[in-house]
C-alpha cells in the first residue's frame, strides 16, 4: 500500500496525503524535478500531462497541459516558492488560459511536499491548500474529475456532512 | 465538526436509493460547486434528455440537489452547506493524489529493474 494515510479538512480546505516508497529521498525527489518523470505521474491515467517548461529553481515557473481521451487539453502552471533538496518543495499550482499562461482570474492552489528518510523507504507528505469550493471545482474540471465519481464507500461521509 | 442526525428513516432510504446509481452519483458530483442546466448535463451522458431528467428528479426527491427554472432552462445545483460540497470535492482530490502516488511507485519500481 503506497498511500498510508490521507487527511481531508473540509473546514480549512486542505488535503494531506502520506505515501511511502521503496526508494531513497533523492530518487523520490527526482520524479518531481525531472520533467520527463513528472509528466508520467502528475496527470490522471486518462489525462496524461506534458510539461513544456519546468524551471525547478526558487521563483521558477512551469507550464504544462493535460490531454484528455478525446484530445482536448487543459493547461496549468506551477511557480516554485521554496526548494530544499531533497527535503521540501513549496509551490503554487494554478490554471492557465488558452495561451498556456497563468489565468489571473483564478487563485492558484498552494502546496508543499516533505520527503523523509525512514530507513529503507522514503515517506512523502503532500499538502494541498484550497481557497474555496469554487476553486476546487474549477481545478477538478481541468479533467481531473474525469472518471471519478463518489465511491460507494464515501457515501457515509457525505451523509454525515449533509447532516451538519 | 459537529454532527447532528436529523434525517428520518425515509430520508435516508431516499438518499441511499439516489446514490445507489453510478450515473446519479456522477450527476451529483458535477452539480457540486457548479450549477448546471439539465440540458448541459444531458449532453455529457450517452442517454436521452428524459432519462437524465429522471435521474435529476430522484436526486431532487432525496434532497441532494435543487432544480429551479431560469428562462427556458432547468438549473440544477447541489443542495447543502458548503462543507458538504467541500467534503465531496476533497474526496475527488484524494483519489487524484492516490492515483499520483501509485504512478510514482510504478516509476520508482520500473527504474529499479
Amino acid at each position: 500500500m503506497t498511500v498510508i494515510r490521507t487527511v481531508k479538512d473540509p473546514e480549512k480546505l486542505t488535503l494531506t496525503i502520506v505515501a511511502e516508497f521503496d526508494a531513497s529521498p533523492e530518487r523520490v525527489w527526482d520524479v518531481w524535478e525531472n520533467p520527463r518523470k513528472l509528466e508520467r505521474w502528475w496527470g490522471p491515467p486518462t489525462w496524461p500531462a506534458t510539461f513544456t517548461r519546468h524551471d525547478f529553481v526558487v521563483g521558477g515557473e512551469s507550464r504544462y497541459h493535460m490531454t484528455g481521451p478525446t484530445g482536448e487539453t487543459h493547461a496549468g502552471f506551477w511557480k516554485m516558492i521554496a526548494i530544499d533538496k531533497p527535503a521540501r518543495i513549496d509551490f503554487l499550482n494554478g490554471l492557465a488560459g488558452a495561451d498556456g499562461e497563468p489565468d489571473p482570474s483564478m487563485a492558484a492552489m498552494s502546496g508543499f511536499v516533505i520527503f523523509e528518510d525512514i530507513g529503507d523507504q522514503t515517506r512523502m507528505t503532500a499538502v494541498t491548500s484550497f481557497v474555496d469550493a469554487a476553486q476546487m471545482d474549477t481545478m477538478l474540471a481541468m479533467g481531473m474529475a474525469e472518471g471519478m465519481t463518489l465511491a460507494v464507500g464515501q457515501i457515509d461521509e457525505l451523509l454525515t456532512a449533509a447532516a451538519v | 465538526m459537529v454532527v447532528e442526525h436529523d434525517l428520518t428513516e425515509d430520508d435516508v432510504d431516499r438518499i441511499f436509493h439516489a446514490l445507489a446509481d453510478r450515473t446519479r452519483r456522477d450527476v451529483l458530483g458535477r452539480a457540486i460547486g457548479r450549477e448546471q442546466s439539465v440540458s448541459a448535463l444531458a449532453r455529457q451522458y450517452d442517454m436521452s434528455f428524459a432519462a437524465v431528467q429522471k435521474h435529476v428528479a430522484v436526486l431532487e426527491r432525496a434532497g441532494l440537489v435543487v432544480k429551479e427554472p431560469r428562462g427556458r432552462e432547468q438549473i440544477v445545483h447541489a443542495n447543502g452547506p458548503t462543507i458538504t460540497q467541500a467534503v465531496a470535492l476533497l474526496d475527488q482530490y484524494e483519489q487524484l493524489w492516490i492515483d499520483r502516488a501509485n504512478q510514482i511507485a510504478t516509476i520508482l519500481h520500473t527504474e529499479k529493474e
